[in-house]
């Protein structure tokens, strides 16, 4: 049993693990994960997969956002960018995939600078619109630049391969994109332990005061803003493996709200909030649709009323999060965890 | 250059404008009285558009009984929406209400799609359809009555904020909360009525724009516009909103004509980046200067 976790020095408080019982379900946790693809079937394997991109894409988003509070509205164009990247260099250069997914977050950051530079004069709202444009622009590069990303019709691309074994399964792809949000998580859990990530969050907090306080606003502003497209470009880049196709549709503004809702539903500033914010997200239309599945037999309209409902559960979940719940399901997390840490105590 | 070509394209530019100009002042008088970015607007549009269909469509009304019927609809929304989602709201971050109101958006196209459909529809037509032209210029009549009866709103609109108590109430509120409240003003019902006046314009621009182009759950993208709009205008100033929306309403249709409908949005969206580039705050915004 253990009571309270009162710390004290500074590397106490900043320290990854806390307690043993943390390691241990830690390790447990990727056990399951890696046994997960032996057990699963195919459609398990496709949601595991989905999961995992959706968890980079997030805590990239949440990186921006949520610890450094500029809002973005541009986050499936920083994909869109990954997606195209990794197409062209393996259909032009067949280049391995850890290089082209590299090429995909650091030309995702380039551009994430650029579309960061605004930040500098504008803030809140005006710079979510800076992005909106952005995506925009992102947006009719893809269908206009026809001899690169090939217009309308977008590019396929070849499975991932290295060292001549190539990825062509959801269960190959597992073993790429899970390890790799893992290890993307832990390196955004590390960012907040160094005087990088605290300068997010003190401009989070108040801008002024932070610049006061010797930060170097615009640079780290668009440092954030590079780290976070890094990572949507990287998970950009995994989409564009995982579908083996790009078009201008596949990034569409409305996945930048859906990414934008994963980090509220999960909790703003919050990265075990943006992984479970990612999972949620893209398992309700899952749940849902089995849902519909099992009333078809009793309402033959049922699949009519499916898209609608999507819909209307995405916006009752946003909207009913922030009123009800603003710290997401980490703050709904931290209290289940408290619950057994004081118990038998009630608090 | 064919001028008389380059004439007809900037007339019907300007008449959308005029009509984007109606949807910014819906958008602006929300901002100014509450500091509420309404990503929803294009929804509410939408919503009440398609009421108008029920009622002069399925319902067989008057055009004439349908549209105000359809724009109180659109009204009363507004007002709900501020009264169930955005009053809970107070004081949070302007991300979260930011996001609130595009999960409003969302919540909207799910309930239009469920009850009218996805496919897209066409309102029964109210406008008169002879033809006017301005000199040699031709100019579709839907848009060119469109265009007076939005404008006949607007008047209406400045008009109310500069003599009646309500819309004093409202630019007070606008201009100092603290002191507004402190000077007896019901600040709370300022916002819904912010609110409905917001969601009125919006929901007779909504009206009017469906009339001429048509109708489907995509209908809210519209809204994109419009924020462009705000942004260039500046997110609190009418003027602003007036000016900056004729103009980019005749951008857009300009660009549209000569580059190509996929140049549109690029072409606002250009203009949007360079404005604020030079003045962040938008043409005729307020900078608010910040301390510590």
């Amino acid at each position: 049993m253990r009571i309270g976790d009162a710390k004290q020095t500074y590397e106490a408080d900043e320290a990854i693990w806390t307690s043993p019982t943390q390691k241990f379900w830690f390790a447990l946790l990727l056990l399951s994960l890696l046994v997960f693809p032996f057990m699963a079937n195919a459609y398990l394997l496709y949601l595991g997969c989905l999961v995992g991109i959706a968890v980079i894409s997030t805590t990239g988003l949440n990186i921006l956002t949520g610890f450094t509070g500029l809002i973005s509205l541009g986050q499936a164009g920083f994909m869109g960018v990954g997606g195209y990247t990794v197409a062209w260099f393996s259909l032009n250069t067949g280049l391995p995939f850890p290089v082209t997914l590299l090429l995909a977050g650091l030309l995702a950051a380039a551009v994430g600078i650029l579309v960061g530079l605004p930040s500098l004069r504008v803030k809140g709202l005006y710079l979510a619109i800076a992005t909106l444009a952005a995506s925009v622009f992102l947006h009719f590069i893809f269908a206009e630049w026809e001899s690169v990303t090939g217009g309308m019709g977008g590019l396929s691309l070849e499975p991932a391969h290295l060292f001549g074994f190539s990825f062509q399964s959801d269960f190959g792809m597992y073993f790429i994109i899970v390890p790799l949000a893992v290890l993307m998580v832990f390196a955004a859990r590390n960012v907040f332990r160094t005087r990088i990530g605290r300068a997010f969050i003190a401009i989070r907090d108040r801008d002024i005061s932070a610049e006061i306080l010797g930060i170097d606003l615009l640079r780290y502003k668009l440092m954030s803003f590079a780290l976070s497209s890094f990572y949507a470009g990287v998970a950009g880049g995994l989409f564009a493996y995982f579908y083996r196709v790009v078009t201008p549709e596949s990034f569409p503004l409305s996945m930048s709200i859906f990414y934008l809702a994963a980090v509220i539903v999960g909790g703003m500033g919050n990265l075990l909030g943006g992984i479970l914010g990612a999972a949620f997200m893209t398992l309700i239309p899952e749940i849902l649709k089995l849902l519909t599945a099992a009333l078809t037999p009793f309402y033959p309209n049922a699949p009519v009323f499916m898209s609608p409902m999507l819909e209307i559960i995405f916006g009752a979940l946003i909207v009913g999060f922030l009123i009800f719940e603003p710290h997401g399901l980490a703050e709904i997390w931290h209290r289940i965890r408290r619950f057994f840490s004081l118990w038998p105590f009630r608090n | 250059m064919d001028w008389l070509f380059f004439g007809e394209i900037s007339l019907a530019g300007l008449a959308m404008g005029g009509l984007y100009a109606l949807i910014a002042l819906g958008f602006v008088i929300i901002y100014k009285a509450t500091r509420v970015i309404n990503f929803a607007i294009g929804e509410i549009m939408m919503f009440a558009a398609y009421l108008f269909l029920a009622f002069a469509g399925a319902l067989e009304m008057s055009p004439w009984v349908a549209l105000p019927l359809a724009v109180l609809g659109g009204s009363i929304l507004g007002g709900v929406i501020e009264k169930v989602m955005i009053r809970p709201m107070l004081g949070e971050s302007p991300i979260s209400v930011v996001m609130v109101t595009i999960g409003i958006a969302s919540i909207l196209v799910g309930l239009v799609e469920l009850i009218w459909g996805a496919d897209p529809q066409l309102l029964p037509s109210f406008l008169p359809r002879e033809p006017v032209f301005i000199g040699e210029m031709y100019l579709a009549p839907k848009i060119a009555y469109g265009f007076l009866i939005g404008a006949a709103l607007l008047i209406l609109y400045l008009l109310y904020f500069r003599f009646s108590r309500g819309g004093v109430a409202l630019r007070a509120t606008a201009s100092d909360q603290a002191a507004a409240y402190s000077m007896g003003i019901n600040v709370r019902r300022v916002f819904n009525l912010a609110w409905v006046f917001g969601s009125l314009a919006a929901s007779l621009a909504g009206v009017l724009v469906a009339a001429t182009g048509g109708l489907s759950p995509q209908f809210g993208a519209i809204g994109l516009s419009v924020l462009v709009v705000v942004i260039v205008g500046g997110l609190d100033s009418i003027l602003g909103a007036l000016i900056a929306g004729v103009f980019i309403g005749w951008l857009e249709t300009v660009a549209g004509a000569y580059l190509g409908g996929e140049y549109r949005m690029p072409a606002t969206f250009a203009v949007l980046a360079v404005i604020l580039v030079i003045r962040p705050y938008g043409l005729f915004g307020t900078h608010e200067i910040e301390r510590v």
